[in-house]
């Protein structure tokens, strides 16, 4: 594992109209990285992550991603980045196969009808392929989400709540597919809530309050009541 | 060929969800068929009367219509974000604005072929050697309504007040395709030649043109928003 920084951010503020949300951040992934960004509502940890992303723009500050300016040169990023956001951009009147056809042939490729099925085997939806999405619930629809960025090799991938709405078996294929995403060399951004075992995944833990990294440290050793009480002591004192 | 085929997996995701959801197609019907019935309540039997309104009504219903169906072009894309998905797609973003157009292009196509249909029973037109003509017009003044129309369907799409807006900046944008297709159809109906309507298939051949080419090379500025 090297220790090249793949996600860069300096100095990066945001504000919607005259509120700011983002209020400096500064923060680096690097290679074979994952890093959780833990804060409490409305920190701007979903906005940090979408500026990441190229959804948004900072309102000042850098951002690079896997070496690409993520504001002069948003689609070089585009070409890097898998992203799952709160929404699951999955389109109820087609089908868990023909989503993932959609999107895959969108981002440039031709999947083979193999390749689709493999994915959806891999999130438990094989029985439900041709079923249209609108009979999914929530949790279906989260596990199709996640199917789609099984069908590219990005270098960086940023997760919304990624554990959120899934079952036991769904989390722990997650954790592997996230794992093996690691030792590839991948970085990982993830916004989590959760203090569980989903944070074993994480190398690092970022608390982000009152608009800045309030904390960045080495996941280590700590343990679950170890991350509550650091989370206690600053992210809800910044807030 | 990539752009290519991305421009057709947008389209055939359209119409797809357009074919099984069918809730801009069976609100355009009806929409349709009432339009139709208040005209022929309004206008009644005066064949002199009707044949001078006719190409007006004919392109009201056609324009209204229209109106609805671009005008939910994107709201599918609001729904679980898919916005997003569209913005992050590598590539160039024009060739989702192609398959955006070219699924309007096709329900639009579908609605007019039946509204026309259905002004040929209920006034009991005959087109006759028209035909050919008016169906070439209404073909250029429904790509040049449906490129606009979907350009401004995407930069209204996040605006709270879109189903105002949206009409109150197409209409104006699209006089030059009005008059042009008004014009053409009203003496194409009176038995006129094509080549009598040259200067309006010029006009509106152009206005196409332009109107396709701003679309696509605007389109990723209006994605990005």
């Amino acid at each position: 594992m090297t220790t090249e920084p793949v996600i860069r951010l300096g100095d990066v503020r945001k504000a919607f109209g005259d509120q700011p949300v983002l209020d400096g951040v500064s923060l680096e992934v690097r290679r074979g990285e994952a890093v959780a960004l833990l804060g409490g509502n409305g920190a701007g940890k979903t906005t940090l992550l979408k500026i990441v992303a190229t959804v948004l723009r900072p309102t000042s500050g850098h951002v690079v991603v896997a070496g690409h300016d993520a504001v002069r040169d948003a689609e070089a990023v585009r070409r890097q980045i898998g992203f799952a956001g709160h929404g699951t951009w999955v389109y109820d009147d087609l089908t868990a196969t023909e989503n993932l056809r959609f999107w895959a042939t969108l981002g440039g490729r031709a999947p083979s009808d193999a390749e689709l099925s493999a994915a959806l085997v891999a999130v438990d939806l094989e029985r439900t392929a041709s079923a249209r999405v609108r009979t999914f619930s929530a949790g279906m629809k989260r596990r199709l989400s996640l199917a789609r960025l099984t069908l590219f090799q990005p270098a960086v991938l940023l997760l919304d709540e990624p554990f959120g709405g899934l079952d036991q078996r769904a989390r722990k294929w997650l954790e592997g597919q996230l794992e093996t995403f690691k030792s590839r060399g991948g970085a990982l951004l993830m916004v989590t809530h959760s203090f569980g075992r989903e944070l074993g995944i994480a190398d690092r833990i970022a608390i982000l309050a009152g608009g800045r990294i309030a904390l960045d440290t080495l996941r280590g050793g700590l343990d679950p009541d170890d991350v509550q009480r650091l989370y206690a002591a600053h992210a809800e004192e910044g807030a | 060929m990539t752009f290519a085929r991305r421009a057709l997996v947008v389209a055939w995701k359209d119409l797809l969800v357009e074919r099984r959801s069918k809730e801009t197609l069976n609100a355009l019907l009806f929409f349709s068929l009432l339009l139709l019935f208040i005209f022929q309540f309004a206008l009644g039997p005066d064949r002199e009367r009707l044949a001078g309104v006719l190409p007006g009504v004919l392109w009201l219903g056609f324009i209204l219509s229209a109106l609805l169906a671009l005008g939910r072009t994107f709201l599918l894309e609001r729904e679980h974000d898919c916005w997003e998905g569209l913005l992050l797609a590598p590539g160039d973003k024009s060739a989702i604005y192609l398959g955006k157009l070219a699924a309007n292009l096709a329900l639009m196509a579908v609605v007019e072929t039946l509204v026309l249909g259905l002004f040929v029973i209920f006034f009991d037109i005959d087109l006759g050697r028209a035909f050919p003509g008016l169906a070439l017009v209404v073909a250029l003044g429904t790509l040049g309504l449906g490129a606009v129309g979907t350009l401004f369907a995407a930069m209204t799409a996040h605006v709270r007040a879109r189903e105002v807006l949206f009409p109150v900046l197409l209409l104006p944008v699209q006089i030059p395709v009005l008059l042009a297709t008004v014009k053409a159809t009203e003496a194409l109906l009176l038995g006129e030649p094509l080549g009598a309507v040259a200067h309006w298939m010029k006009l509106l051949a152009a206005a196409d043109v332009i109107y396709v080419v701003i679309g696509l090379l605007t389109f990723d500025a209006v994605l990005e928003g």
